[in-house]
């Protein structure tokens, strides 16, 4: 409904006349100014008496309050026979603590406008909590009871895992999603814990035992091994009482989580095709072994991916979307990890155009360890360092940017460097860095498509041998799980 | 002792003084976005709201045309023409707009729907004339630029797009089946805005010419521009790129159109997909009508957090689903409400239908309680503060104000929308399940490809 009669011009500023602008000239772009170092708010480092780092940033934009925990132990930390189990600890924090359920947990965060979120990455776990200043203390109790005094009762995690089974059954529907698990398995095989499902696969979801997410958390879930964020409407002489109350009897004892070691990287080329008959686009994924995050590349590497893929007018999305019209988008991107990380480039394209497409691709591939134009690096490292303020805006973004920094180490200046450093990689570090990380003799290709339809002509392309596998033989056959209540009225 | 504190080394940059801290009545907090109104002799309402918390600035364009003004024979043209705008314009060479935005630090995006289209640009606050620029040229010149092989290549685009988002995506047929049944022919919204292939196939370059000079003059466009800039200045640079903007036609807004049910329609589509979904939709009152936040309420007790109706009972208790939804998807003609389960392996969707009424004929019967209503009021208001966070991108403080703009005349309405909320009664949310989920509606199942023993019995009830 519009209701165009109502609205008011305030002309206040008009009756002040401003003094005109220049005529607007277009015979060129308007000149824009350098980028500005990153300004950030003071990060307060601070401390529980039990060791435990906060690390504070008052925001008072508006009332609210993020609130991130973040533990240094992910995914990563699984042993090759209990895959899944971070993930399903973080999953299982707020099933139940003490006398309260999973719905007497989300009831009292619920009743206070408060959002509580698990998650896992493959290096960290996070327990994060964004609320109205006002009822920070009251989730606050919920927040630490969820973090430390989780409850793992059997009957809880034999409902999850039935979820997780159901979600890897509705995986096999996804391409996207099969795309991951076949580049993952391809690019580090199956005795490299980054080549099985993040969340876990089918066997070693039903190995899990309760046993076993008590001991993780009792490992991990230490103050020496952990740190809390918090962004937002408060100040250190309200929170750090508040805080003390609520983690100060976590105690330390922990034990260093195992990480993930060096994998080979990717030998030769192959090209995998997931058959699913009657796709109409294609997922095509390219990866192998890339750089962790503290490779001394790294601000390199970022200007090298924007213009690859990681922006736009990237010369992948370019390409394949706006010369081509093969594809709704072309990216790639690195993903970096304390260990090693992964490099992937990525599009889904139209069923017809797929040989041709991932033609384009690997001539992309190939030109990008040669020298960029200058207009190139200057518009990448324009867009990155003049766009960097963007990822500084919220107190989510602000806490997760500061959760990132503690997960991996990073340096107390990687924020404010970020600017300067960026503007310093010129076209030969560039370069160098792609002659580093990306090699079109090592790859992996992945294809989740119609095989019947694209097989023959991604042959024809000869870029090494072809495998094809059934979405059964990607993903074993369909999980079977076993219900708890029959069906009502069924 | 609390430890120490080590002040940070960082520069200080700090924000606006701080308003004073939130009482403990949170709902005492009153929600203000300040703002500058103008409208220029062409008709482009300018609106202007300074933000100095971050060094950036957006500029938000929403011109007041969806995919609910395309003729027959030409669905999917606002969406294709939205697309079009990125590729340049008199003065701005295929390919510059997002050159030139990427090199200032800047990102941009656009989206259509039944009612809008809308665009932003963010960008460093020194880049500010940047996005102004590309925005004013494109609204005053975009025609002279496109060229038969641009609108080839966005329609090729476009078909991905829809590749990607329906046929090859699980369920993603579901939404196009829904319409049809939904609407009668002639509705604005009974075409998809994505449109249909042929239709996109058919598209011509004198379209363009045509619903550029109809639908997208600026008397018939609204610009916010916020974020870290002096109002009286930027309000100078605005009209220095838009006032040589030429008027153009003025369209008025469509009129309200309900769409009445007379009876259940069901239907069953067959996908490749492992479970079996149901979809239950009811027409029901439009964006800011006295029901559309009460039905708001009502789709959050069924199914928004653990403890809704429909999640607890469904999923969590019986794990007869895996997951459930409940939307009102408001439009400005007419909304829809409606629910979505998906089905655990063995569970026939009749059964999840029988289920789902049961829990529509309870909240019919008696009002929900209290400490529900109370979740809910909460965890919107909650929501109301995270959307004042960010001033850029899609549903940013900038693109709320032009959705604001464009339903009520008044940019600021944030403070009316949340009173919405803060007024409901638990009796108010029984009387809209009562009046608007009724047995006229749409019932879909969509079932494993040969699996149409699982979907509810097809056929009018």
């Amino acid at each position: 409904m519009r209701i165009r009669a109502t609205f008011v011009l305030v002309l206040s500023a008009a009756l002040a006349a401003p003094a005109t602008a220049a005529p607007a000239d277009r015979s060129k772009p308007p000149a824009i100014g350098s980028p500005r170092a990153l300004k950030l708010p003071p990060v307060q480092k601070l401390a529980l008496t039990n060791g435990l780092p906060v690390i504070l940033v008052e925001m008072r934009e508006v009332p609210a309050i993020e609130m991130q925990l973040v533990v240094k132990a992910g995914a990563a930390s699984d042993p090759l026979n209990r895959t899944g189990l971070a993930a399903m600890t973080a999953e299982m924090l707020d099933e139940a603590s003490g006398a309260r359920d999973a719905l007497a947990i989300a009831d009292a965060l619920e009743l206070v406008g408060a959002e509580l979120r698990t998650s896992c990455t493959w290096d960290a776990t996070t327990v994060r909590l964004h609320v109205p200043a006002a009822r920070f203390g009251a989730a606050l109790a919920t927040f630490s009871d969820v973090a430390m005094r989780p409850a793992f009762r059997q009957k809880d995690l034999d409902r999850v895992r039935r979820e997780a089974l159901t979600d890897l059954l509705q995986a096999r529907d996804e391409p996207r999603r099969l795309a991951s698990f076949a580049l993952n398995r391809a690019v580090f095989g199956e005795g490299h814990r980054y080549g099985l499902p993040l969340t876990g696969d089918a066997a070693s979801l039903a190995a899990l035992r309760i046993g076993d997410l008590r001991n993780f958390h009792n490992k991990q879930f230490r103050p020496e091994n952990a740190a809390i964020v918090v962004v937002g409407a408060t100040d250190a002489a309200t929170l750090l009482p508040l805080l003390e109350k609520a983690f100060g009897a976590w105690q330390k004892g922990g034990t260093p989580a195992p990480q993930a070691g060096d994998a080979a990287q990717t030998a030769g080329r192959q090209v995998l095709i997931v058959d699913r008959p009657g796709s109409a686009q294609s997922a095509i994924r390219i990866g192998r072994v890339g750089p962790s995050r503290a490779t001394p590349d790294y601000h390199a590497l970022e200007v090298l991916n924007t213009l690859l893929g990681g922006s736009f007018t990237s010369r992948l999305n370019d390409n394949l979307r706006e010369r081509h019209g093969y594809s709704y988008g072309a990216s790639s991107r690195f993903d970096y990890r304390r260990a090693v990380g992964l490099f992937v480039a990525a599009s889904d394209v139209f069923t017809p155009v797929t040989a041709d497409a991932l033609r384009e691709f690997m001539s992309e591939l190939v030109r990008i360890r040669t020298p960029a134009k200058k207009e190139e690096i200057e518009r990448a490292r324009g867009y990155l360092a003049a766009g960097y303020a963007q990822d500084f805006e919220t107190t989510r973004q602000i806490a997760s940017k500061l959760a990132e920094q503690f997960a991996f180490g990073l340096l107390d200046d990687e924020f404010t460097s970020f600017v300067p450093k960026v503007m310093n990689v010129d076209a030969k570090l560039v370069q160098r860095a792609a002659g580093a990380s990306i090699d079109t003799g090592n790859l992996a290709i992945v294809i989740v498509g119609d095989r019947a339809k694209i097989e023959k002509a991604v042959s024809a392309l000869d870029l090494g041998p072809v495998n094809v596998l059934s979405v059964d033989q990607l993903m074993g056959p369909p999980p079977k799980i076993d219900g708890p209540a029959k069906p009502e009225g069924d | 002792m609390f430890g120490f504190t080590i002040a940070a080394l960082l520069s200080l940059a700090q924000a606006r003084p701080s308003p004073a801290p939130a009482p403990a009545a949170a709902a005492a907090n009153r929600l203000e976005v300040a703002y500058e109104m103008v409208r220029l002799r062409n008709g482009l309402t300018v609106i202007l709201h300074e933000d100095r918390s971050a060094p950036i600035v957006t500029v938000n364009a929403w011109y007041h045309v969806g995919s609910g003004r395309e003729r027959p024979g030409r669905t999917g043209f606002a969406h294709l023409f939205e697309h079009l705008m990125f590729e340049g314009s008199k003065n701005v060479p295929e390919g510059a707009f997002d050159r030139w935005l990427e090199s200032a630090g800047g990102n941009n995006n656009g989206s259509t729907n039944n009612d809008r289209t809308n665009y932003f640009e963010d960008a460093p606050a020194n880049a500010l004339e940047m996005p102004l620029f590309l925005e004013s040229d494109r609204m005053a010149y975009l025609p002279q630029a496109i060229t038969q092989a641009k609108l080839d290549g966005q329609r090729d685009v476009v078909k991905n797009e829809r590749r990607q988002s329906y046929e090859n995506r699980p369920y993603g047929m579901a939404e196009l089946k829904l319409l049809e049944a939904m609407y009668p022919p002639d509705h604005p919204y009974s075409w998809p805005t994505i449109g249909s292939m042929a239709d996109l196939s058919a598209a011509k370059l004198e379209d363009v010419t045509d619903f550029f000079e109809r639908f997208y003059g600026p008397g018939n466009a609204s610009l916010v521009v916020a974020g870290d800039f002096d109002a009286r200045e930027a309000r100078v640079l605005v009209e220095k790129w838009f006032d040589e903007v030429p008027m153009r036609a003025v369209v008025d807004p469509i009129a309200p159109r309900p769409v009445v049910l007379r009876e259940e329609k069901r239907l069953i589509l067959e996908d490749k997909v492992q479970l079996p979904r149901l979809y239950i939709q009811w027409p029901t009152p439009p964006y800011l009508s006295p029901a559309d936040g009460a039905l708001d309420a009502l789709s959050a007790v069924l199914a928004q957090g653990k403890n809704s109706r429909l999640y607890k009972r469904l999923v969590f208790e019986l794990e007869v689903a895996q997951d459930v939804e409940a939307t009102q998807d408001s439009g400005a003609l007419v909304s829809t409400f409606g629910i979505t389960v998906t089905a655990r392996s063995g569970t026939k969707l009749d059964a999840l239908r029988a289920m789902v009424d049961e829990e529509i004929a309870k909240l019919r019967e008696r009002p929900p309680t209290a400490r529900e209503l109370e979740r809910f009021r909460n965890q919107t208001e909650a929501r109301f503060y995270d959307r004042l966070e960010r001033v850029g991108g899609f549903n940013g403080k900038a693109d709320q104000m032009n959705r604001y703009f464009f339903a009520t005349g008044n940019p600021d309405y944030f403070e009316e929308d949340l009173a919405r909320y803060r007024s409901l009664s638990p009796k108010d949310v029984q009387a809209a399940a009562l009046r608007f989920l009724g047995k006229e509606r749409v019932v879909l199942s969509v079932v494993p490809e040969g699996r149409r023993d699982l979907a509810v019995p097809e056929g009018a009830k």
